[in-house]
C-alpha cells in the first residue's frame, strides 16, 4: 500500500487529536470526587490553663471516652494526654532564667499528629499511618504486632505500650469505643471517631476555660488559623522537622 | 494365618477403636447437635439476607473493619438501599447481643477458630435482657 508523506502526518495529526479528546473524557475532573485535604491542628492556650492549675477536665474527658486503662506503675502507664513539666515539653526552648511563669506550670501534651510523623515511616505493617484527608496519624490496632518501633522513632512519648490487660484498670468502660488488647501501642487519635459524626475532641468538649482550641489550618477563616494569626505559638521539638500539628501559646 | 484369633480378635478392637466416635455419638447423642444461637431483635431479617450473613459475615466484618479504620467510611448501604453503621458493637450486637449465646456456638459447633474481636471490642453487657 502506498502512503505519502503528507498523507501519514494528515492521519497522525488528527489521531492524535482524538486520542487527546478521550484522555481528557476519561480523566474528567468533574467526574472525581475532589474533596480538599484537611489539616487539623490544635491551639493549646496555657496562658488559660495556668489560671486553673488542678484542672484535669480535659485528661479525664479523654481517657473516660476511650477506655484507657488507670495504671499507676508508671512503667506500664497508658497515656493519651496529660502532663508533663516545661522542660520536659520543650527542651529546645528551655534555658536557665525562663521564667517562672513558665516554668512553674506543666504543659498539656498529647500526640502532635505531625506532618511529617517519624511514627508512620518506621512502621514494619503499616499499623500507624497518616491519613490524608485530614493528616490524622491514626493507628490501626488489628495491624500493630506490638514491636514498639514507633515508641523509639516518637520523639515526643506520645505512645504507651499496653503491658497488660486494660479491662481491669478501666474504672467504667465506655461500651461504644474499644478497649485495647495486650501487645498493642496506643495513643491519642484527635477524636477521628467523634470527627466522623462532625463533633470536636472530647479535650476540646470538655475545656471550661477554652484553653484547646480546633480546627482546620486549610481553612483561613477557621479559629486555629485566627488564632495562630494573633498570638506567637511554639511547637514541640521544631528543629526535628516532624512538623507537629499542636500548637501552644504560652 | 497363624495365630487367627489374636489377629481377628486384634483387628475387631482396632475397629471398634477407630470407630469409637460414631458409637460414642449413637449412645450419648451429645455431638449431633444443632446449635442455637440466641438472638434478640424485633427486626424481620439481618442486614442481608441470612444466607448472605452465614456464608459471608467474615469477609463482610473484616472488610468493615479496614474501611473505618485505615478509610474513614463508616456507613454501609445494604442491598436493599438501607444504611447502617459499619460498627460491630454499635450494629450487629444491637441483635447479636452476645459472643457467648450467638459467635460462640457456631464457631464452636463447626470447629472454626474462635475470632478475637472481642480482646478489644466490647459486648453490650445485657445477659439480663437475653434471658427474658
Amino acid at each position: 500500500m502506498g502512503m505519502d508523506r503528507r498523507f501519514f502526518l494528515k492521519i497522525a495529526g488528527w489521531s492524535g487529536l482524538g486520542l487527546n479528546g478521550i484522555v481528557k473524557a476519561v480523566t474528567n475532573d468533574e467526574n472525581i470526587a475532589t474533596e480538599v485535604p484537611k489539616r487539623l491542628a490544635m491551639v493549646i492556650d496555657m496562658r488559660k490553663c495556668r489560671e486553673q492549675k488542678d484542672c484535669k477536665d480535659c485528661m479525664l474527658a479523654c481517657h473516660r471516652v476511650h477506655n484507657v486503662p488507670e495504671i499507676k506503675n508508671t512503667k506500664h502507664e497508658i497515656k493519651w494526654i496529660w502532663k508533663e513539666p516545661f522542660e520536659n515539653a520543650f527542651p529546645s526552648q528551655n534555658h536557665e532564667y525562663i521564667s517562672n511563669q513558665e516554668k512553674s506550670t506543666p504543659s498539656i501534651i498529647l500526640c502532635n499528629h505531625c506532618d511529617n510523623p517519624p511514627c508512620v515511616s518506621v512502621c514494619p505493617t503499616q499499623a500507624t499511618f497518616r491519613r490524608d484527608k485530614d493528616g490524622i496519624v491514626m493507628m490501626d490496632f488489628h495491624r500493630c504486632i506490638g514491636c514498639r518501633y514507633c515508641m523509639v522513632a516518637c520523639p515526643y512519648g506520645s505512645r504507651s505500650f499496653n503491658w497488660e490487660e486494660a479491662k481491669p484498670y478501666i474504672k467504667e468502660i465506655n461500651f461504644k469505643f474499644p478497649v485495647r488488647t495486650k501487645g498493642v501501642v496506643e495513643k491519642c487519635n484527635f477524636c477521628a471517631e467523634r470527627i466522623a459524626k462532625n463533633q470536636i475532641p472530647a479535650c476540646v468538649e470538655a475545656c471550661k476555660e477554652k484553653a484547646i482550641i480546633f480546627g482546620d489550618l486549610m481553612d483561613p477563616d477557621s479559629e486555629v488559623r485566627k488564632v495562630l494569626s494573633a498570638n506567637d505559638t511554639i511547637r514541640r521539638k521544631p528543629h526535628l522537622h516532624t512538623l507537629p500539628n499542636v500548637y501552644y501559646i504560652m | 494365618m497363624y495365630d487367627a484369633p489374636k489377629v481377628i480378635t486384634g483387628i475387631i478392637i482396632f475397629l471398634l477403636l477407630i470407630t469409637s466416635p460414631i458409637w460414642y455419638d449413637i449412645s450419648t447423642g451429645k455431638a449431633s447437635y444443632v446449635p442455637d444461637p440466641k438472638i434478640k431483635t424485633t427486626a424481620k431479617k439481618c442486614i442481608e439476607s441470612t444466607a448472605f450473613m452465614r456464608a459471608n459475615h467474615m469477609e463482610l466484618l473484616n472488610k468493615w473493619r479496614d474501611d473505618v479504620v485505615r478509610g474513614a467510611s463508616r456507613t454501609y448501604k445494604a442491598q436493599d438501599g438501607k444504611e447502617y453503621e459499619k460498627s460491630l458493637t454499635n450494629t450487629c450486637m444491637n441483635c447479636h447481643l452476645s459472643k457467648s449465646e450467638f459467635c460462640v456456638k457456631c464457631h464452636d459447633y463447626a470447629g472454626v477458630k474462635q475470632p478475637k474481636c472481642w480482646n478489644c471490642h466490647n459486648e453490650p453487657n445485657l445477659d439480663s435482657t437475653l434471658k427474658d
